[in-house]
């Protein structure tokens, strides 16, 4: 059975609308103009437990106010959502206590307390037992490293370090959907991929199903099974990474570093890029193999260098996008 | 050369009109704020005229002013409460919190001159919904009385402009103590409760005990309220403004001069500790 | 419930400790709003000195209706701090968080903060408290205490109730609550002072749909022996402090409506 079942959601907001200018400001006193937004435009989705999914849409686009109805904060216009069972806004309290998330930009842990302490809170707060309790947070501390970052107060903490502690909070009362908005958003490399390191090992030791909003292409790439892409409060894509690029475009890359400075032309390939010795092409593998491609360049010109490459996952996003509009 | 420096200084002073007439639009648009204001005004005056009625209606001791003056300085009050330097600009507290405060450092601008055009600005938009209702509603309904005469209303005026440049100067202070994270909050508490109780705002200056009279004197936040509202009443004499007005302008002097050097020092201190 | 209370004890000794680490803020704070709250009873002071009396209380008289205010006042006031800063909350959507959480709204805002500098006006009403006692010369009794505590609770109950009211609005307008200040801090300046004083409407404002009367000036009158010009009955005196029980109880399910307004539109 699907842990999340989404039939047709729809949301809209009413926007105020402000005049510019003093004497606007003015008007804006005695009357105001609301304008309607469709947030979410009837879209539907399962996910299975266990799976780690990439939801990704520029700002705006319904994501955060998909995250919201899924968790319950949010009552939509319309449409179904089943979590667990639950329609999360619905049973709000029972919901919650079976999910997780964690902002990227925000931290749930008390700013002037130790982080341990936070930790109880949460204990508290959930009605975690004492005994699982322990265990848990033991297994968190040592999972992500935290043990030298127990006893200092939250606003001391680097962003990294900050993020540890708050993907651990969001575990402690062991929830089996977790909700990671942008969870690398600011951080340095080697906490980036801590933070992926530790999501993925999660969702595959412990089986939790993870959606992961973000904005960093390379977090996608090294983690999700499945995309699902938003745009315009609507689903334009949902699928692997692979059938994703399949449907905007077969194209490939292929990347050559020249040992002079001349022109490649081929018929089946086009220059994209020129960058002094390094020239990028562009391809359609189904209208000639690479193999022959390369072939026939290294026949033609000497040779450094040369790989391939598919086309960077950004590129496939803006031009479904440019699609969509 | 004066040529060059003359074109900078109307530039700057440019810049000081746009900061000020953006942060004006700005607090314009607070639409419920304002409604909220002044039905909070309205309260607050009605309360304080009850209280002072029903203390008339209990003495015939003579006292320092008649209830008429009375009740229409405590709607002065609320008409122009916006003076009381409540708080800090709170775009300035978060910038100090943020951090975001370094970038204040490199506007080609004073940043006392730049806060304090912000500061104006706070202390006078509200003045178009606040002020003006209030002071028409409570001359025709709750006995509101016009000024006696042509003297009084151009003392009350003079003094209320300077009034205004005090109360900004107040609040650049407030302002400035924010870049002591920790002390500032305290300070600023300070400064709003001695203005709150000595610019006449809980009760006319002069029912204060007379050896008390000696000390609310020497203190700046009489001249936010009560000296231009007595101007207005006629209670002090309109001659009188020789003597104040020196004292009016001393004090803005002191307060900017003071909120320069302090700015300077907190700024000092931030460079110092790297932001 | 009980698991409640413990979650409510648990946020408050995490509070105390927060606060402790800003110890000089603390101190700070505190003395200037013991500072703050003093010279304003000074100023009151100094009307009786040139009036002597209103509608016959003296300042003693007025100083136990000050003291017992302000003392309801301060406790709700450092219990409520949540909902004080809930405006802000809801702008910067951090009230979120708190729906993600499986427990009510209502208690995790309560246990937000308590604000322990509140203190100062707490010790300043209780020594106007105590001075208008030692002056009046009040005859205690068991009933007679009883009724100041009960007086005290209601009154924080009153005041809590009023201010969730005021965070409950913030899910509408989260520019201004200005208003309902008139309630809280005017609602103390009002009590400050007996009933008689003022016109029909604002008395009647303030017994009937804010039941300010009910937790600071019927119970005086019972504890003072005086006689009620307004002619409520005697036992109401007695038991009126509980009625703000209610109060309280209405205002949360007022807050449920704000609750439930904020998830459909999500503000």
């Amino acid at each position: 059975m699907p842990h999340i079942i989404v039939e047709n959601l729809v949301k809209t907001f009413q926007i105020a609308q402000r005049q510019p200018g003093v004497w606007g400001a003015l008007r804006g006193v005695m009357h105001r103009n609301y304008r309607q937004i469709t947030a979410l435009d009837g879209i539907s989705f399962t996910i299975e437990p266990g799976e780690l999914i990439g939801y990704i849409g520029p700002n705006g686009a319904g994501k955060s106010t998909t995250v919201k109805v899924l968790s319950g904060i949010l009552v939509p216009d319309s449409g179904r959502c089943e979590i667990l069972g639950r329609v999360p806004w619905k049973e709000r309290i029972a919901h919650v206590a079976q999910i997780g998330v964690v902002f990227g930009q925000r931290t749930q842990l008390w700013w002037d307390l130790p982080v341990i302490e936070s930790f109880d809170l949460l204990r508290d707060i959930y009605r975690v037992d004492h005994h699982q309790y322990a265990q848990t947070r033991d297994e968190m501390i040592a999972i992500l490293n935290l043990e030298s970052l127990l006893d200092i107060p939250v606003r001391q903490l680097s962003l990294g370090q900050r993020m540890r502690c708050d993907l651990a909070a969001a575990l402690i009362h062991r929830p089996s959907i977790l909700f990671l908005d942008e969870p690398t958003i600011g951080l340095d490399v080697v906490s980036k991929l801590a933070v992926r390191d530790f999501i993925k090992r999660l969702n595959q030791e412990r089986d939790v199903t993870v959606i992961l909003t973000t904005h960093d292409m390379d977090d996608i790439e090294a983690l999700c099974t499945r995309v699902m892409v938003i745009g315009q409060g609507q689903i334009l894509s949902d699928g692997p990474l692979e059938n994703l690029r399949a449907r905007v475009t077969t194209e490939r890359r292929l990347i050559v570093d020249l040992e002079g400075t001349e022109d490649i032309t081929d018929p089946d390939a086009s220059v994209v890029l020129r960058d002094g010795h390094r020239v990028h092409l562009t391809f359609d593998p189904d209208r000639v193999a690479t193999a022959d491609l390369i072939a026939r360049i290294t026949a033609q010109h000497p040779v450094r260098d040369l790989f391939v490459e598919n086309t960077p996952i950004e590129e496939i996003i803006s031009r479904l996008y440019a699609e969509n509009r | 050369m004066p040529k060059i420096a003359n074109r900078t200084s109307s530039l700057a002073i440019k810049s000081y009109i746009a900061v000020f007439s953006a942060r004006f639009r700005t607090l314009l648009q607070y639409r419920a704020a304002a409604f909220a204001g002044f039905g909070t005004q309205l309260f607050w005056g009605l309360l304080r005229v009850m209280i002072f009625e029903a203390f008339y209606r209990s003495s015939t001791a003579p006292q320092p002013m008649t209830v008429d003056e009375v009740v229409t300085y405590i709607w002065l009050g609320q008409a122009f409460l916006v003076l009381i330097p409540l708080r800090a600009d709170p775009d300035v507290r978060d910038m100090v919190r943020s951090g975001n405060v370094v970038y204040e450092l490199v506007r080609p601008a004073n940043l006392y001159f730049f806060w304090y055009s912000r500061a104006i600005a706070q202390r006078t938009a509200p003045g178009v919904f606040r002020a003006l209702p209030m002071f028409i509603t409570a001359s025709l309904f709750f006995n509101l009385q016009m000024p006696p005469n042509i003297p009084a209303t151009c003392t009350w005026l003079v003094s209320m402009l300077f009034a205004v440049l005090i109360s900004a100067a107040i609040t650049n202070l407030l302002n400035i103590s924010l870049l002591w994270t920790i002390s500032g909050e305290g300070i600023s508490y300070l400064v709003f409760g001695l203005t709150w109780i000595f610019s006449g705002i809980i009760i006319p200056l002069p029912f204060f005990p007379d050896w008390a009279q000696a000390t609310i004197n020497i203190l700046p936040f009489r001249y936010i309220m009560d000296i231009p509202f007595r101007f207005y009443l006629g209670h002090i004499p309109p001659e009188q403004i020789w003597y104040h007005l020196p004292f009016q302008i001393a004090y803005l002097i002191a307060l900017i001069t003071t909120g320069h050097l302090i700015l300077t020092r907190g700024i000092h201190r931030l460079v110092a500790q790297g932001g | 419930m009980t698991n409640a209370l413990r979650l409510y004890m648990h946020y408050l000794s995490q509070s105390i400790r927060s606060q402790m680490q800003y110890r000089a803020s603390f101190i700070m704070l505190s003395f200037g709003h013991f500072l703050v709250t003093g010279i304003e009873f000074l100023a009151i002071a100094s009307l009786f000195a040139r009036f002597k009396h209103i509608q016959g209380w003296a300042l003693p008289e007025v100083a136990f209706l000050y003291g017992l205010i302000n003392i309801s006042f301060a406790f709700a006031d450092a219990a409520s701090r949540g909902f004080d800063i809930f405006g802000t909350m809801v702008k910067s959507g951090d009230f979120d968080r708190l729906l993600l959480r499986p427990r009510s709204t209502a208690l995790q805002l309560a246990g937000h903060e308590l604000t322990l500098r509140r203190i100062g006006r707490l010790v300043q009403g209780l020594i106007v408290f105590s001075w208008a006692s030692y002056t009046l010369d009040i005859a205690w009794s068991v009933p007679k205490i009883y009724l100041v505590f009960i007086a005290i609770f209601g009154g924080a109950c009153l005041f809590i109730g009023l201010m969730i009211i005021q965070a409950t609005i913030a899910f509408w307008t989260t520019e201004s609550l200005e208003l309902m200040n008139t309630m809280t801090y005017g609602g103390v300046e009002t009590a400050q002072y007996p009933l008689p004083i003022y016109r029909t409407y604002f008395r009647k404002f303030f017994t009937y749909i804010v039941p300010l009367a009910c937790v600071n000036y019927l119970p005086s009158l019972a504890i003072l022996e005086r006689g009620d010009p307004l002619g409520f009955p005697v036992v109401l005196q007695w038991v009126a402090p509980l009625i703000c029980i209610i109060f309280l109880i209405v205002a949360l399910q007022i807050w449920k409506i704000g609750v439930r307004h904020y998830r459909s539109t999500g503000s």
